[in-house]
């Protein structure tokens, strides 16, 4: 009989600290909730009575209203926490924000905030378990976990898989809980993308980085597109969308180059027709979808964790 | 301490599918679901006998009863979350739950929690290969392979050749 793994986290902040294990197991777990996502009652008693804040002061579509099924799903209650819609407005502090509700008797919070750190603060702060659902640049775990996941239940698993993982890497925190996630499974990956959106001292993540996007892409299994964040850039990173979609969006024509059976995934939302085509978007080698579907699993299943580890 | 071997366990097995056969109609729609780890092993093999007896395929499945349990939050408790599989439908079906042990009633609770989330069954039957009494919940087993007299402190450990390599039940004192 398997040694027992003791899942021991209290809180989802990132994964640059995670063992191969510890995700290993995350993504097991999720398989435990797939099976209840493919039952007619898609309910589970495990969190009942608990209550659940997804707390966005970043727009979602994908990641807050994944949460709040995954919670459902878990019968837990959900509070839904929009900033425009509260007392932030009257200038309310995000740390009482959190202590008002946490008085209100709270026990996970979801957070996704523009601030790095945002997540670690409030675990040092509240006793709920907190759950980063993107903090600035920094991270996204639930994103990667997600990402990998899908990976994993295609291929069966990500060792010695070449990965590359295109776009603004620099703004990306898709990007480096990827890096962090990927890796820690066995996968090589590669950066692609401009000079210009690669982050300083790239070196040092344990990645490859390529600027032409056509030298490499035939040596893929998995690419990673990821979104061009407009509403982030402050600089002109490149001359022009359309330059940048030349040099790096992904067309029919590059996926012609590209093995038969790579895989294609996309966190969303997605410009069509700049970083992806929709041929390619909606086409056969896409997992973009089932993304979203596993994104359900994968919740559940952190919630589930972070549950059990809280005393 | 054993107290079954190989012999013992496979005639345990046998006496409750005729336990099973004596108490049903030779036409009822019966299916067979494992709880946990090992009642998926003794469900797989107490289905193969009912299907060789009754000359017809028995539908078999399995339930993980984690998320089931009453005590998910206990922090003591390490949990091994799996799978439940249940592919058959389960209305007006009469389910047969079987457990390697029966002991506090609290699994079979789970378990029935479980199943009535997939449809409503038209009777559930519980059949455990061990009961060893001592029930903490109004539960009693339909089928029994064979009873232990067994104190507070003890487990009965239960070795299936599919996950263990050897196949017996043993008394032994708990930690």
């Amino acid at each position: 009989m398997a040694d027992k793994f003791k899942w021991t986290r209290k809180h989802l902040l990132g994964l640059r600290d995670f063992s191969r294990q510890e995700i290993e197991y995350v993504l097991d777990t999720a398989d435990s909730f797939s099976e209840v996502n493919q039952r007619t009652i898609k309910k589970v008693p495990a969190l009942r009575g608990k209550v659940i804040v997804n707390m966005f002061f970043e727009d979602s579509t994908r990641t807050r209203n994944s949460f709040s099924i995954a919670a459902g799903r878990l019968s837990a209650d959900v509070v839904e926490f929009t900033k425009k819609a509260s007392a932030i407005s009257k200038g309310e502090t995000l740390l009482d924000t959190a202590r008002n509700l946490e008085a209100m008797g709270i026990d996970i919070v979801v957070i996704r905030h523009e601030a790095a750190g945002t997540a670690k603060l409030l675990s040092r702060s509240i006793n709920a378990s907190i759950i980063n659902a993107g903090d600035g640049y920094n991270e996204h775990p639930t994103q990667a976990l997600l990402d990998v996941y899908t990976i994993r239940k295609h291929r069966g698993s990500l060792d010695g898989l070449k990965i590359g993982i295109v776009g603004d890497i620099a703004h990306s925190r898709v990007a480096r809980s990827n890096i962090y996630a990927m890796t820690k499974l066995g996968a090589e990956v590669t950066l692609i993308g401009p000079p210009t959106l690669m982050p300083p001292q790239v070196s040092k993540l344990p990645v490859k980085v390529s600027y032409d996007l056509d030298e490499v892409i035939e040596h893929l299994d998995v690419i990673n597109m990821l979104r061009i964040q407009f509403e982030r850039l402050a600089s002109n990173p490149f001359p022009s969308k359309r330059e940048y979609s030349r040099f790096f969006g992904l067309t029919d024509e590059r996926m012609q180059r590209a093995k038969k059976d790579i895989i294609v995934i996309h966190p969303g939302p997605m410009n069509r027709g700049l970083e992806i085509e929709s041929s390619v978007a909606d086409g056969p080698n896409s997992l973009i979808l089932q993304q979203v579907t596993n994104g359900i699993a994968v919740r559940m299943a952190v919630l589930f964790l972070v549950s059990t580890a809280s005393k | 301490m054993l107290v079954l071997n190989k012999e013992q366990i496979a005639h345990a097995i046998e006496l409750m599918a005729c336990q099973i056969i004596n108490s049903i109609d030779s036409q009822t729609d019966i299916a067979v679901v494992g709880i946990r780890k090992k009642g998926i092993y003794v469900g797989q093999r107490l289905a193969e006998l009912l299907s060789k007896k009754l000359g017809r395929p028995i539908d078999c499945g399995s339930t993980d009863i984690t998320l089931y349990r009453d005590d998910i939050h206990d922090p003591e408790k390490v949990l091994q979350i799996g799978t439940t599989d249940i592919r058959f439908d389960v209305n007006d079906r009469t389910i047969i739950l079987v457990d390697d042990v029966l002991h506090t009633g609290r699994s079979c609770r789970a378990a029935m929690d479980c199943v009535i989330e997939f449809g409503r069954p038209a009777a559930i039957r519980l059949a455990a290969l061990i009961d060893r009494g001592n029930r903490e919940f109004p539960i009693q087993a339909d089928y029994i392979g064979h009873h232990l007299e067994v104190r507070p402190n003890e487990t009965v450990a239960v070795s299936l050749e599919e996950c263990d390599g050897t196949d017996e039940v043993r008394v032994v004192a708990s930690n």
